[in-house]
């Protein structure tokens, strides 16, 4: 039996890019295939030439044994080929249910409507879902929404269901729901392919996993004939990962409290209540648990703060002139890097610039320096690896995780104060994750105090001092994680423990 | 077998492709006016040459060209530097009236004398279109009121006080009671070259196409507006006063259009008078629409526009073509203009309806 999907000596280039160089691979029916490469290396255009959203320049599909050619998603999609893309097309203003309708078209919906009801509350509860037709789009967690996106999926039958980064965006317990699912789609003879940077969820879950480095498919291996260790070399390749080492115990001095600080959501709900902490100097002090979005929001000024107070070196700078300033010497690496990270129509040189243009560095008078702006940004390329393209090319255009590089880049090049960072290695391949760890290392011991905001426990557990748990947007305790269990952590943010 | 066609996006065109697509709806335009043409009993290919003989066959042909460009720049730089941070200023026609009225005014009852006098009467055009705009600016910054209303709503308010001057209180005490303001004195005039109608106004306009695209692509301010166009979230997240900059770019750009109310007044008119602007305003949003982000891009759209105007005229000499062929003509242009940059953009692609399932 010929393989269900079969590629072969794909090769797609943008203006000064070679995106894809040669990459040929295939997808069993009934399997998991993982993509794995580093940040840049062209998956996500692999599947986009494979869906018909890019054509190839050379190379060629076949399905089912038989050549075929996509003109645009809509083909592929037709065949039984569906994506789930890194950023959801959804209408936040609609119901789950109205989101789902649209992207059936061709149904005639008038007369229909409740018996589509039954069939998408059907396979709700065959896959165990937990999720609400009726709620708008807008109240759901980030997670619900891939579960829109993926049903949508499912109602039209696919075959093979292509999913880009699901986990970066989900938390662990979501994770693994997602993995559930999978698995059930496996079993009922359904190909999925599989792309993610975190090991651990390559391991579990791939039955081969192929390895594409810069452009090129290097090998595809089957369950059992990789671990860890293997994938990381092949995938690195030559690339030397950076080492680093945690500072000294840190000064006892406090650079940052928060005494009583309640926040509440848009929806009126409390993320944040009655919180505090104390952050001290050279510290890196974990969050885990709910609210440290809220967080984040309240300390860099992107939220109201409802009571409490903020005290910078002992100053209140919760509602004075002063916390504007003080704000500005808070690095933040912000959650949403689309809406707010990068301004996608300039250039990654002007995007490096983009908080500290007025520095006197990269301006005579009122006039840019464009030679100090461009020896920034091969700087930054450099320390970062970012892979880049032809300089001036909008930053869109960068993959994703190049386009968090550029982020971490920028928000770490002023040497603050705080840095308050979301997620930072989110979407980052290993090296770079590293990379990026290694930089909040170095920081710290040079007086740089770190918040750091991530669903990942094996991140926090690697590089924090103190890990502070919330709970229902309160401080449970605080975790020392040369002491504590995941287990302990575990329970703590659930609620059911406090330390 | 049906025929079904479906649009899909297209890759970013190359520049060539650009270019390409502009020069073939030109002549797609072109053939289709030619029924038009034909339906009027004029031979298309002779009229075709005439407007080309007319336009840019003699010195005093591509005189009147530029002529017509000058406004045209001036104006569609204005509307465009707008554009850039995603702000439409619809209201460039009535800021070349106000800039007309500021520099008419100080022409006619400053009494100042050579040096001076083009100057301030500059700087009174550059200062009523700009406080014209800012207006629409402050609604917007202060109170998200679409600028794009208020821009268009003003264009009737200013012309209407342009008429009432000329009508009333500005009119030529000699002027056998024309609605005509008195004849600026020579000083209040921009030299003239060639012994043609071709004024300092256009080189004008170009130096205000090098400064803006200075202003642009080299300054701090350009950065923030680009930054700001392209994302406003992003820019205010890194420091940058998102209202404030709404509010001076819509104001630059009324300033910008005041500009080209001063070059025809000073430059061209020597008074002020009705209907001092047949669209230019208008005429500015597609040309800078099409030029997209690019000043150089402005001057050659509206160069392409003066050969298109003025060749236009010709035909009613020549062939007693009712004014209204020639509007007809110029709509179709832009139509087929404006059709090509859809093209650029997207493509269509031909469905067989049986082929997929
Ligand atoms: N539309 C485009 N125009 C120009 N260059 C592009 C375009 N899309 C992708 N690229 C380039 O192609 C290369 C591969 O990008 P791609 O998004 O496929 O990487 P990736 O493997 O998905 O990386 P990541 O892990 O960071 O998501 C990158 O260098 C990117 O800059
Ligand atoms: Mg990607």
């Amino acid at each position: 039996m010929p393989d269900l999907l079969q590629l072969t000596h794909i090769r797609k280039t943008f203006p000064g890019v070679i995106a894809l160089d040669d990459v040929s691979f295939s997808i069993r029916a009934g399997e998991i295939h993982t993509l794995l490469g580093e940040n840049g290396a062209g998956k996500s255009t692999l599947m986009n030439v494979l869906t018909g959203f890019y054509a190839p320049d050379s190379g060629g599909l076949q399905l089912d044994g038989q050549p075929v050619r996509f003109a645009s998603p809509r083909d592929s999609l037709a065949l039984g080929i569906g994506m789930v893309h890194q950023h959801f097309m959804l209408v936040p203003a609609h119901s789950v249910l109205e989101n789902i309708m649209i992207a059936l078209q061709g149904v005639p919906l008038l007369f229909s409507r409740r018996q589509q009801r039954a069939r998408i509350e059907q396979t709700i509860e065959e896959f165990g879902l937990d999720l609400d037709l009726n709620a708008p789009v807008w109240k759901l967690s980030i997670g619900a929404q891939q579960w829109i996106e993926l049903i949508k999926l499912l109602l039209r039958d696919c075959r093979l269901l292509i999913l880009d980064e699901p986990t970066a965006v989900l938390t662990p317990q979501e994770a693994a729901k997602l993995f559930q699912v999978l698995l059930r789609l496996k079993q009922q003879g359904k190909c999925i392919i599989f792309i993610s940077h975190k090991m651990r969820e390559v391991m579990e879950i791939s039955d081969r996993v192929t390895i594409l480095k810069k452009g090129r498919s290097v090998t595809t291996l089957e369950k059992g004939e990789f671990d860890q260790k293997k994938l990381a070399g092949l995938m690195i390749g030559g690339d030397r990962i950076p080492e680093w080492q945690k500072s000294l115990p840190f000064s006892e001095e406090i650079v940052l409290e928060i005494e009583n600080l309640s926040v509440r959501n848009d929806r009126g709900l409390a993320d944040l209540d009655n919180f505090s902490l104390r952050l001290q100097k050279g510290e890196i002090l974990g969050i885990a648990g709910n609210g440290q979005k809220a967080l984040a929001e309240a300390l860099t000024g992107l939220t109201r703060v409802e009571s409490g107070r903020v005290l910078a070196a002992g100053e209140d700078i919760t509602r004075s002139c002063a916390r504007s300033s003080y704000i500005a010497g808070i690095a933040h690496i912000p959650e949403d890097r689309k809406a707010i990270g990068i301004v996608p129509d300039l250039s990654l040189d002007e995007n490096l610039i983009l908080k500290n243009f007025r520095a006197k560095c990269f301006r005579n008078g009122v006039f840019q320096s464009r030679s100090a702006i461009r020896d920034n940004a091969e700087e930054k390329i450099g320390q970062f690896a970012i892979k880049a393209g032809p300089p001036g090319s909008p930053v869109r255009l960068l993959s994703g995780g190049n386009i968090q590089k550029v982020i971490i880049a920028r928000e770490l090049s002023e040497q603050p104060a705080v840095l308050v960072a979301l997620y930072p290695t989110r979407g980052l391949d290993i090296g770079s994750a590293e990379y990026v760890h290694k930089v909040i290392a170095d920081g710290a011991s040079n007086g740089m105090s770190t918040i750091l905001i991530s669903e990942d426990l094996d991140e926090l557990y690697k590089i924090c001092d103190r890990i502070a748990v919330i709970f229902r947007g309160r401080l449970i305790g605080y975790a020392d994680p040369t002491s504590s269990s995941r287990a302990e952590i575990g329970l703590m943010m659930s609620g059911e423990v406090s330390a | 077998m049906s025929l079904a066609f479906r649009v899909e996006k297209r890759d970013q065109g190359s520049a060539l492709f650009r270019s390409l697509t502009i020069i073939a709806s030109v002549l797609v335009a072109l053939f289709v006016a030619g029924f038009l043409l034909l339906a009027a009993g004029v031979n298309p290919a002779a009229a075709y040459l005439e407007i080309l003989r007319e336009a840019l066959g003699s010195t005093y042909g591509i005189s009147e060209t530029l002529v017509k460009a000058t406004p045209l720049i001036i104006t569609g730089l204005a509307v465009s530097v707008a554009f850039r941070m995603q702000i439409w200023n619809i209201g460039a026609e009535g800021q070349i009236y106000m800039g007309a009225c500021g520099a008419t005014g100080v022409a006619l009852f400053s009494g100042l004398e050579a040096p001076l006098m083009l100057p301030a009467m500059f700087a009174a055009a550059f200062l009523a279109g700009g406080l014209w705009a800012s207006v629409a600016g402050l609604l917007r910054a202060r109170w998200q009121v679409n600028e794009v209303i208020v821009t268009l709503l003003m264009n009737y308010i200013a012309i209407l006080l342009a008429d009432y001057l000329i009508y009333g209180p500005w009119k030529n005490p000699d002027g056998y009671n024309f609605p005509l303001t008195a004849q600026f004195v020579d000083a209040a005039r921009l030299s003239e070259y060639f012994n043609t109608r071709l004024h300092s106004g256009f080189f004008l306009a170009l130096f205000c196409a090098l400064a803006v695209y200075l202003l642009m692509e080299r300054t701090i301010w350009g950065y923030q507006i680009k930054a700001i166009g392209s994302n406003p979230a992003a820019a205010r997240y890194a420091g940058m006063k998102t209202g404030l900059a709404i509010f001076l770019v819509l104001a630059l750009s009324g300033a910008i259009a005041g500009i080209a109310g001063f070059s025809e007044v000073a430059g061209l008119q020597h008074r002020l008078q009705h209907g001092l602007s047949p669209g230019y305003g208008y005429t500015a949003i597609i040309i800078a629409w099409l030029a997209r982000r690019s000043a150089l891009g402005v001057i050659i759209v509206s160069l392409l526009m003066g050969v298109l105007l003025v060749g236009g005229d010709s035909l009613q000499l020549s062939w007693q073509l009712p004014v209204a062929f020639a509007y007809a003509f110029q709509g179709l242009i832009l139509f087929f203009l404006l059709a090509g940059d859809f093209f650029i953009n997207f493509r269509l692609r031909r469905v067989k309806e049986d082929a997929d399932a």
